[in-house]
């Protein structure tokens, strides 16, 4: 039996997006969709995050951001590239100074696509992300046990 | 017999605080329209912080943390079981400090600006507790839980204004908005976190257990003015943290300035000239 699925904390991070995913992200949280009634919380603070959105295309600037996030947020965690700029860079694939995906820099888990990705997509998004999280953690737990073990 | 009541107390506390602050959630929610999260959500919550890994930047600060938990579990513990208030107040202020110390052992920018604010609040809140507890005394003659508790004396008809200003401070350290700047949780987060910011896992969850025994003393500090008729001590707890919920939904937060200067204008209005007209009553009454 684990909580995580029951309250998934998430950190929404803009990696140069054009606004349009933040928008919608933002848009879940409203009174219309109200993802605080599966235990959503918008924490703002990658310590206390289980979640990770990652919106837009990660350029060069904000490389060592992403990274820095993703290894603050305790294990186990989960990372959703919201938007086609944040799974494949989209039509900024072929710019100088972008990555081209979320996925160039930390692993991403789910990916939904969208331009912008709409609030029923991301919340689905979030609940396939919640599954993989689950099953992070009993990863955790096994590699314990193994480790007391040996 | 009142160590019973205290370990009672310690053991149905947190799941009347997390029912209360999970309550408040779904209030607040309506309040915006939305459906909110269910009731036992803070249980989930907390749950899930203990299956989290916990990242400590100083070893130090999970050591505050365990503190602060446990002094105020021992303030509640101690005004349940009918203890002396003064000393319930300087061991709710000790606890108070250990989160503080937990905060600034994290060397991060942000939890340091947070706890600084915390100071400031606490400053804030202080005279007017002791003038509560004071006011209590002058009017029952003990300094007591259970006694004041005890007391047939409508407590609320004597002490009016040291009740309202009561009501003015408590908004801190039930952590709501105008006076919620030390944490700015919820969707303002200019501070990030603020004082929580660096605190993860198990750490996190054992403050937001701390939070519940806060949440139950302060609506037992309620609970003393109406000590004479307990019903309408629960109607009283009732209406009042819905207005607190109110103020938290209808208020942005204020500056530190004047959060302070308001808290002590309260203090000095409300519950002095209370105080005063009272000892004067009494002295009269003599």
């Amino acid at each position: 039996m684990t909580f995580l699925r029951k309250s998934p904390w998430i950190i929404h991070y803009d990696a140069s997006s054009c606004n349009g995913c933040d928008l919608e992200v933002i848009a879940c949280l409203t009174p219309m969709y109200d993802v605080e009634r599966f235990g959503v919380l918008n924490t703002g603070n990658p310590k206390h995050s289980d979640v990770l959105l990652i919106t837009g295309s990660v350029n060069e600037q904000n490389v060592e951001v992403v990274k820095n996030i993703y290894g603050q947020m305790p294990d186990p965690k989960v990372v959703i590239a919201v938007g086609i700029c944040a799974t494949s860079g989209g039509v900024f694939r072929e710019c100088y100074n972008v990555s081209g995906g979320v996925d160039k820099v930390i692993p991403v888990d789910v990916y939904v696509p969208g331009c912008a990705a709409r609030p029923e997509s991301i919340i689905d998004g979030l609940l396939k992300a919640l599954a993989i999280l689950e099953k992070k953690k009993s990863a955790m737990n096994a590699g314990r046990k193994a480790r007391v073990k040996s | 017999m009142n160590i019973i009541y205290g370990l009672i107390f310690l053991m149905a506390a947190p799941f009347a605080g997390g029912i209360i602050i999970g309550m408040d959630r779904k209030i607040s929610a309506r309040m915006q329209s939305r459906v909110g999260p269910p009731i036992l959500q803070p249980f989930y919550d907390v749950l899930k912080l203990f299956e989290k890994e916990n990242i400590v930047v100083e070893r130090s600060q999970s050591f505050f943390i365990l503190g602060y938990l446990v002094m105020m579990a021992f303030s509640a513990a101690l005004f349940f079981s009918g203890g002396d208030l003064l000393l319930v107040i300087f061991a709710m202020t000790l606890s108070e400090v250990f989160l503080v110390l937990g905060a600034y052992s994290a060397h991060s920018p942000f939890a340091f600006i947070g706890a600084e604010r915390e100071l400031i609040l606490m400053m804030a809140f202080e005279p007017m507790i002791l003038l509560t507890a004071g006011g209590m005394y002058l009017a029952t003659g003990s300094f007591f839980a259970e006694s004041i508790a005890a007391s047939s004396m409508p407590l609320i008809l004597l002490l009016p204004g040291v009740f309202l200003g009561l009501f003015y401070v408590m908004t801190i350290k039930l952590r709501k908005s105008p006076f919620d700047l030390s944490a700015s949780q919820h969707t303002h987060q200019e501070l990030v976190q603020g004082i929580m910011t660096e605190f993860s896992g198990a750490t996190l969850g054992a403050i937001e257990i701390a939070r519940w025994f806060e949440t139950v003393l302060m609506l037992g500090f309620v609970y003393l003015f109406f000590g004479f008729s307990p019903l309408l001590a629960l109607g009283a707890i009732i209406v009042l943290y819905f207005l607190e919920l109110f103020t938290d939904n209808t208020y942005t937060r204020f500056k530190w300035p004047l959060a302070l200067k308001s808290s002590w204008l309260a203090a000095l209005t409300l519950g002095m000239i209370n105080i005063l007209v009272l000892w004067v009553y009494i002295k009269g009454g003599l």
